[in-house]
């Protein structure tokens, strides 16, 4: 354990995804070391973002207004939704180009050991964005591993009623792996050949 | 195939190891507890990514350190490749093949492929059906590394679905059935999958136990092998899914009630019965013992008919078994292309290469 703040800090990074006690600290020990600039730098950047970045209200992309650029393009195709996880896979769908309708982001993936369950994820939105009759396809492309094929069963099950058409990415990704690795040909084809889902 | 290369880093009481190995008979001769068993440990590990020893990783690292490391080098008809795995108790491990990071450390199964006979053995026939579940699907999965996948994924969805019951075992009016639903039929898919693997692998076991055991026991015996599903109904149809899905509605309360998981391969057991009589409660301890060796020494004949010649790893068996016993194993141990032994007394093996093991020093000796 170390004195007050430097433990305070260490704690606060050792929270970030992905980075564990011995990284917390290393970083840490990093920030000790740098200049006071680049620090005040790093602390300005980030609470810029919690200021200015929001989630679209529409679809849940990260946006820097109320509606995000793709929910406001008039060029977009209305009648196809592409239900992914999260931004970043709004992001590797975009860089294949073979999709001009927009998105939903659920902010996740079911999964009861992590705690998060449908209620979670922005599930309830989905609904209401359907329920007008616009969107005529649903394309699901939320990752190819267990949690991702279990929420891609779910939304099939809960949208059968209202009768649009679900789809699911072709398989040809990886499985068992995340959408954002998936490089832009595979992703793009997997688009392309997409089939209807059985519920 | 053989290693020519064993490294280790802050592996159980190994700080830094590495040894340079050879085809052929290779003893590491050391007293109880002096480390010897660790160096073939590691090497089980490569070979199925878990220990024989212990079901939790923790043991494996050194004290104080945060992380084990084992390399193998491997040379296979010719071919050399390096295996590298991190063990990271709590994390994901990480691994590499020839020095490249791979995505997922089931990966690197099937480079290194050895068969391990130790003490423990005995447990596949007295222990618990855990035991024989993961002989059969540690075997399968060094077998046909694809197996590695389906395995995890019936796992992970138990894990899951676990969580999900205990979840409305704490909150019964949260219950959503549809969320349920899609945790059934993922459950019920991949427990298809697993099942069917298993069933097929069971069958082309049962001849090859019997034959090992009538070499080893130095008699003919009968000697069946009988897969016992938690659904029984799961084995006679040509849709377990079907079966599977119908048992998971029946026992639809008693999960609820209970927070877990009742139907499943993981509920399963290998029966093996010797001469009729269930062997986990009527073998003798010889028997007991036979039927042990002869399972590993199935498994052994299972890599040969695949085309390959696994490394035979024989921890601390020679000295329990008798001159009959022994005979049966002498024949795989000539026919192997490379055999690591650890024994607390030397053996008379000739042409053998010996390390002493001491304190966890390890020494060549000529
Ligand atoms: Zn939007």
């Amino acid at each position: 354990m170390y004195e007050g703040v430097v433990q305070d800090l260490i704690d606060e990074l050792g929270k970030l995804p992905g980075i564990g006690p011995k990284s917390a600290q290393r970083i840490a020990f990093h920030l000790l070391g740098v200049d006071a600039d680049q620090v005040r730098r790093l602390a300005e950047v980030l609470l810029q973002v919690k200021e200015r970045v929001r989630f679209c209200t529409v679809c849940g992309n990260v946006a820097e207004a109320d509606r995000c650029r793709i929910c406001t393009d008039p060029r977009r195709d209305a009648s196809v939704l592409c239900v992914v996880e999260e931004p970043k896979d709004v992001i590797a769908i975009e860089r294949t180009r073979e999709f001009h309708g927009r998105y939903h982001v659920l902010g996740g993936a079911i999964s009861p050991i992590d705690g998060i369950g449908p209620e979670d994820l922005r599930i309830r939105e989905l609904l209401q964005r359907l329920a007008d009759g616009a969107v005529k396809e649903l394309i699901i492309a939320t990752d190819p591993n267990l949690e991702g094929e279990a929420t891609a069963t779910y939304l099939a099950r809960i949208v059968a009623p209202l009768g649009v058409r679900v789809t699911r990415l072709a398989s040809g990704l990886p499985v068992g792996g995340d959408l954002e690795y998936a490089d832009e040909v595979t992703l793009g084809r997997a688009l392309e050949g997409r089939r209807a889902l059985d519920v | 195939m053989y290693l020519e290369e064993l490294r280790l880093a802050d592996f159980r009481s190994y700080g830094s190891l590495s040894l340079n190995l050879t085809p052929g008979v290779t003893v590491f001769v050391g007293a109880n507890g002096q480390g010897k068993t660790n160096i073939v440990e590691a090497v089980g590990y490569l070979a199925t990514l878990r220990s024989h020893r212990t079901a939790v990783e923790s043991p494996l690292i050194r004290e104080g350190a945060s992380r084990a490391r084992i390399r193998g080098v491997v040379v296979d008809d010719g071919r050399t490749t390096s295996v590298d795995v991190d063990i990271i108790p709590g994390q994901a491990n990480n691994a590499w093949i020839n020095g490249v990071r791979v995505r997922r450390v089931r990966e690197i199964l099937g480079i290194c492929k050895a068969v391990v006979f130790s003490p423990e053995d005995l447990k596949l026939v007295r222990g618990d059906p855990a035991s024989r579940r993961e002989y059969l699907d540690d075997l399968l999965v060094s077998l046909r590394p694809r197996y590695a996948a389906i395995r995890s994924e019936y796992e992970r969805t138990v894990h899951q679905r676990n969580a999900y019951l205990k979840e409305t075992l704490k909150r019964p009016h949260r219950l959503d059935p549809s969320h349920l639903d899609v945790w059934d039929q993922q459950l019920c898919r991949a427990a298809e999958a697993l099942l069917k693997a298993r069933l097929s692998l069971t069958s082309s076991l049962a001849p090859l136990v019997e034959q090992a055991y009538a070499a080893v026991a130095g008699h003919h015996s009968v000697v069946r092998l009988e897969y016992r599903s938690s659904v029984p109904e799961a084995l006679t149809t040509q849709e377990p899914e079907a079966a599977y899905l119908a048992a998971i509605h029946r026992l639809r309360e008693a999960e609820l009630a209970r927070g877990i998981t009742l139907v499943g391969p993981h509920r399963d057991d290998l029966d093996i019965f010797l001469d009729d009589r269930p062997a986990r409660m009527y073998a003798s301890h010889g028997e007991a013992w036979s039927l042990a060796l002869a399972l590993r020494l199935a498994a052994y004949e299972m890599f040969r008919r695949d085309g390959t010649r696994p490394i035979l790893v024989l921890d601390d068996v020679l000295a329990e078994l008798d001159s009959g016993r022994r005979q049966a194993l002498t024949e795989t141990i000539d026919e192997a292309e490379q055999v690591l032994l650890t024994t607390a007394v030397d053996e008379d093996l000739p042409k053998a290469t010996r390390f002493l093991v001491r304190a966890g020093e390890v020494r060549r000796v000529d």
